[in-house]
């Protein structure tokens, strides 16, 4: 028996998580058939997380129906989703070739990570589009752009330090006309392997008889900056992160297990922190930075 | 012995491919640092300026491993100075946290001359500006102008000699640089 799974008209971060509500229940093996064929939009998050559940249906490869719209479509293909989601789904439905022309928007097309190589190559990709982006779209000052490519790099460093597979990255901008009434750059870097957690475990730093779980983990890590190296110098790239995020009124989420936690600046209405999501392997981390509304 | 350091050519012999002039995961600062360290090897007192002028950017990461991890080394027998050349103020967001994470200060050249950066209280400004305006200055001397007792100005300025922020010749004080 295949299990449908209805794709949300628009995915994103928040709305992944009915992907997984739907996804989390079913076995390893189960057959199933995710349905995105009414999705209209997705974020780089939405991308990112629909390439790494994929990757976690290694025992019996799910099947994408694709959107229907032309125009969903056709930015899925310019952002490299179908490329890699040939090697994980088996796609139903009309999959363009992919155009020759480039998203103006899409800073980054959807990237894999896997070893060291890959973020040199990200972060010398992007940083004269950034330059363009975050400068000249985004007025903000022009210090925030080396900040930027730090952010990506350390982002992206965290897959390979941590996940024990391969990640995705993706980087966009985009109008936030009813949300914020601002233009956003966001990164989104997902992965579907081990996660804080079981990455800490590893170092045993949780303590017995102490809570210890998903949110914990979230905390220790993306708060207080504990790494699963003894090394006193590591944990500082999440820090790191969360200090440029600050500075720039953006907002940090990471996603692992079943707890999401975020920093949350004033013009958005997240919460600090989820617990009981559905369970999901890895971590899936989004930052976000808007425009400077004065210029 | 004093080394000259383009960050920038070490990190592209560093790397197989030679596209990137940005300083960014931790193995890349590993190797940098491994380079680095061969160079000061072979000599027991010795000046290396780190020069940044063709590094792009730096990561938090890659300044751990390669500013704070080569300013915390402390090798017996051996005294290695460090001068950092053509950092802007796109390097110094990473650098400044892994500074802060780890309580160290570092030598930096300006136009103006060699200044301290990072982990650091007023009272070892004071000493260092003062060590600077004599080029070579004893503790007697500095504890005259900074108008305080001079086994306090030998104590702190003791710990700067310990910290390399400055050098040691014989009883005198002077920056890091001024031998070169």
């Amino acid at each position: 028996m295949t299990t449908v799974i209805n794709v949300p008209p628009s995915l994103d971060e928040h709305s992944f998580e009915q992907v997984l509500e739907q996804v989390a229940p079913l076995p390893p093996d189960a057959r199933m058939l995710l349905d995105a064929r009414h999705t209209k939009w997705a974020s780089p998050y939405g991308l990112s997380a629909l390439l790494t559940l994929g990757q976690t249906r290694s025992e019996a490869r799910a099947t994408l129906a694709v959107p229907e719209a032309d125009d969903t479509v056709s930015y899925w293909s310019r952002a490299k989703f179908f490329y890699y989601a040939d090697e994980l789904f088996d796609l139903k439905g009309i999959v363009p070739r992919r155009s020759a022309h480039a998203d103006s928007q899409v800073l980054l097309e959807l990237t894999p990570i896997s070893k060291h190589e890959d973020v040199h190559d990200v972060v010398g990709r992007i940083q004269e589009k950034a330059q363009q982006i975050i400068a000249h779209e985004l007025g903000i000052d022009t210090k925030a752009i080396v900040g930027f490519s730090m952010t990506l790099s350390e982002v992206c460093q965290n897959i390979i330090e941590h996940a024990g597979q391969g990640g995705w990255v993706m980087v966009q901008t985009y109008n936030w006309t009813r949300r914020l009434g601002r233009r956003v750059v966001v990164i989104a870097v997902c992965d579907a392997g081990l996660g804080f957690r079981r990455s800490l475990e590893t170092s045993g730093h949780q303590i017995p008889g102490d809570r210890w779980d998903d949110a914990a983990a979230l905390e220790a890590a993306v708060i207080r900056g504990v790494s699963r190296f003894r090394d006193p110098g590591r944990g500082q790239g999440l820090a790191g992160v969360r200090k440029y995020v600050g500075r720039w009124g953006g907002k940090l989420s990471v996603r692992s297990g079943t707890a999401r936690i975020a920093i949350v600046p004033d013009w958005d209405d997240d919460v600090p922190l989820q617990e009981r999501l559905p369970a999901f392997p890895g971590a899936q981390i989004e930052v976000t930075i808007p425009e400077r509304i004065a210029r | 012995m004093t080394n000259h350091i383009d960050l920038g050519s070490v990190l592209r012999q560093t790397l197989s491919a030679n596209l990137y002039s940005n300083l960014v995961t931790r193995p890349t600062g590993r190797a940098v640092r491994g380079q680095i360290e061969v160079m000061l090897q072979s000599s027991r007192r010795s000046l290396t300026v780190i020069d940044f002028s063709h590094v792009s950017m730096i990561d938090f990461s890659c300044a751990d491993e390669v500013i704070a991890k080569l300013l915390m080394q402390d090798t017996p027998g051996r005294e290695s100075y460090f001068v950092f050349r053509g950092m802007t103020d796109d390097h110094w967001d990473a650098i400044e946290t892994v500074l802060e994470r780890h309580g160290l200060a570092l030598v930096v050249e300006r136009e103006s001359g060699v200044e301290l950066m990072g982990v650091l209280d007023a009272d070892e400004q004071r000493a260092f500006q003062a060590i600077k305006r004599r080029g070579r200055a004893h503790c007697i001397e500095l504890a005259q102008d900074l108008g305080e007792p001079e086994s306090d100005v030998r104590v702190r300025v003791e710990r700067m000699w310990t910290r390399r922020l400055i050098m040691r010749l014989g009883d005198a004080y002077m920056p890091v640089g001024e031998i070169a």
